[in-house]
């Protein structure tokens, strides 16, 4: 697992995708960080900017799983792989790690921008460290998507939309939930409402139960794209 | 060893492997005949654990590749037919990783540095993958399946899309590479397999229609059987006095090859040799024999009589129009 890991974190600056995702996170969130505190003059909250952090990571994240399975599979290089004596699910897992240590590692240096709060005013550091930790597993969340709908498709530009409208689709559920009536349906939707599990966060809240449910989310992503892996190799 | 057994693999409703069976023993090179689409590949990759069968077992030194994989898979060094390389690192970036991938118990550098020694790729160690021949690419294809020293290796149409010197190199290099290890080579050029293997297994639409050692199988299908003469004289009495010899059961007149002689076609009975006769009985009667050359078989040819072979039938390649 460890060898697909540093493999795939150093592709990512071998190509010019590390440094456009960490480069076009950090200038947008910036500029969402300070239109959404710094410039606010009459009251300021960190929940907006996290709330449309939620989007930046829709559009960025596919970046970051777009290529990890569809590439291996277009150029066949996932028969060297899946023929190596390495588990399959520890290849899966060495690759979402990879892409997760790189959203990690941007979200900790994009974290930089919550210090100059300290210079205008006294901000809440349990709500931010709490938001932080949150936006965090829901990136992990995403990116288990991303990686199951990479393993779906050869092209990277198909993976990389099928996985923003997957994102945004799991963003929207929290409103659609609301609108439907049939009970069933509205737990199922419920469960794929990413954002309704985020809004404790945002109150201070470090709710255990939602990090769990973003674990066992990610959990589930990775176990369906091994599973979908193991039923092409029996079809 | 390599054993294969009773394999079946369906895609759907179509069966790609019927049930084939076949052994592969130590230090041999085994030959993995047939045309495209013929099962060859599925073949190969249910014994790398690439795929699984339907049915039927694979197994490597008497471990099922299903039931222990990471054993199995450690025992094999396998070039699919398109070299499974990332052209945005360069060799030595690739083998490094390769080696971390199939982690074994041998020293990293000095390993590396002896399986380049052993493909010739040294001299292109620090380049990009991207920026290589074909034939270097392929090199270093098979140089992915050499690290680890495993015992098995499989090549699969190792000689694909390569020019004729590319050819030749890579062949003689799968050649002493048998020295030391168990291969299968996957191929649909006769002669290749002729060329390189001990034993050749003969796949047709996913059945194995022949597995016999190199020799007697291209001895059955072809060897002195089948000959090209260029005979001087008139068509109709070289044709008599070629009927008149012993053994003669078809003779083709394939045409003026120059201006005082023409080129026959001469199938002989199986295991009868007329080259002596033909060329005694000629001079006798007075029309020089002046050229005489065997007749390879083709991999149709190979089918056709296998085919007929397995049926009990014994009648004439299709592609032969007797006289």
């Amino acid at each position: 697992m460890f060898s697909v890991y540093k493999k795939e974190l150093k592709s990512y600056f071998i190509t010019p995708v590390g440094y456009i995702f960490t480069g076009v996170f950090l200038a947008v969130s910036g500029i969402l960080f300070s239109l959404c505190t710094l410039y606010q003059v009459e009251s300021s909250s960190v929940s907006l900017y996290f709330s449309l952090l939620f989007l930046v990571l829709a559009i960025l994240l596919p970046l970051l799983t777009m290529k990890l399975l569809s590439d291996e599979r277009r150029t066949k290089t996932e028969q060297l792989l899946l023929t190596s004596p390495i588990s399959l699910f520890g290849m899966i897992c060495g690759k979402y790690f990879a892409a997760l240590t790189l959203y990690g590692v941007t979200l900790l240096v994009n974290s930089v921008n919550f210090s100059l709060l300290y210079v205008y005013g006294e901000p809440n550091l349990s709500i931010i460290i709490a938001d932080i930790i949150a936006i965090f597993f829901v990136g992990a969340a995403f990116l288990a998507v991303g990686i199951f709908i990479s393993a779906i498709t050869e092209s990277q530009l198909i993976a990389a939309v099928m996985t923003i409208l997957a994102t945004f689709g799991m963003i929207l559920m929290s409103y659609i939930a609301s609108a439907v009536s049939t009970e069933w349906l509205r737990v199922i939707i419920k469960w794929f409402a990413v954002y309704n599990r985020f809004t404790a966060f945002s109150n201070g809240m470090f709710d255990i139960a939602a990090i769990i449910y973003f674990i066992s989310f990610t959990v589930i992503f990775l176990f369906l794209t091994a599973r979908l892996y193991e039923r092409r190799r029996w079809s | 060893m390599i054993e294969f057994c009773n394999v079946v693999k369906n895609f759907g409703d179509k069966k790609a492997l019927k049930g084939i069976s076949f052994t592969v023993n130590d230090g041999e090179i085994m030959g993995f005949l047939g045309p495209n689409g013929a099962g060859k590949t599925t073949a190969l990759n249910i014994l790398t654990g690439y795929l699984s069968a339907t049915s039927g077992t694979a197994k490597i030194n008497g471990i099922d590749v299903l039931e222990k994989p990471k054993i199995v898979k450690s025992q094999i060094g396998f070039l699919p037919e398109q070299p499974p390389l990332y052209f945005d690192m360069t060799v030595k970036e690739y083998l490094s990783f390769v080696y971390d991938l199939k982690k074994p118990s041998l020293p990293k550098k000095a390993h590396i540095e002896e399986v380049c020694h052993v493909v010739k790729i040294h001299d292109v160690f620090g380049r990009m993958i991207k920026n290589l021949s074909k034939g270097y690419k392929q090199r270093v294809g098979i140089a992915q399946a050499l690290i680890g020293n495993p015992e098995v290796l499989i090549f699969d149409e190792p000689t694909v899309g390569l020019d004729p010197k590319q050819i030749i190199e890579i062949r003689n290099l799968i050649k002493s590479l048998g020295n030391n290890h168990t291969v299968i080579l996957s191929s649909h050029i006769l002669p290749e397999v002729q060329q390189i293997c001990d034993r050749i297994v003969v796949i047709n639409e996913g059945a194995i229609v022949a597995n016999e050692k190199t020799e007697d199988l291209i001895m059955a299908v072809s060897g002195p059987y089948k000959q090209i003469a260029k005979i001087c004289g008139p068509e109709a009495d070289v044709i008599k006095t070629i009927r008149n010899i012993y053994g003669v059961k078809n003779i083709e007149v394939l045409g003026k090859r120059d201006t005082d002689s023409i080129s026959y076609y001469i199938e002989s009975e199986e295991r009868v040799d007329i080259r002596k006769l033909l060329f005694s009985s000629l001079a006798k009667a007075g029309y020089p024999l002046i050229g005489l050359e065997g007749v390879e078989a083709s991999l149709e040819d190979i089918f056709i009589s296998l085919t007929n072979r397995a049926s009990g039938e014994d009648k004439p390649s299709k592609l032969k129009k007797g006289v």
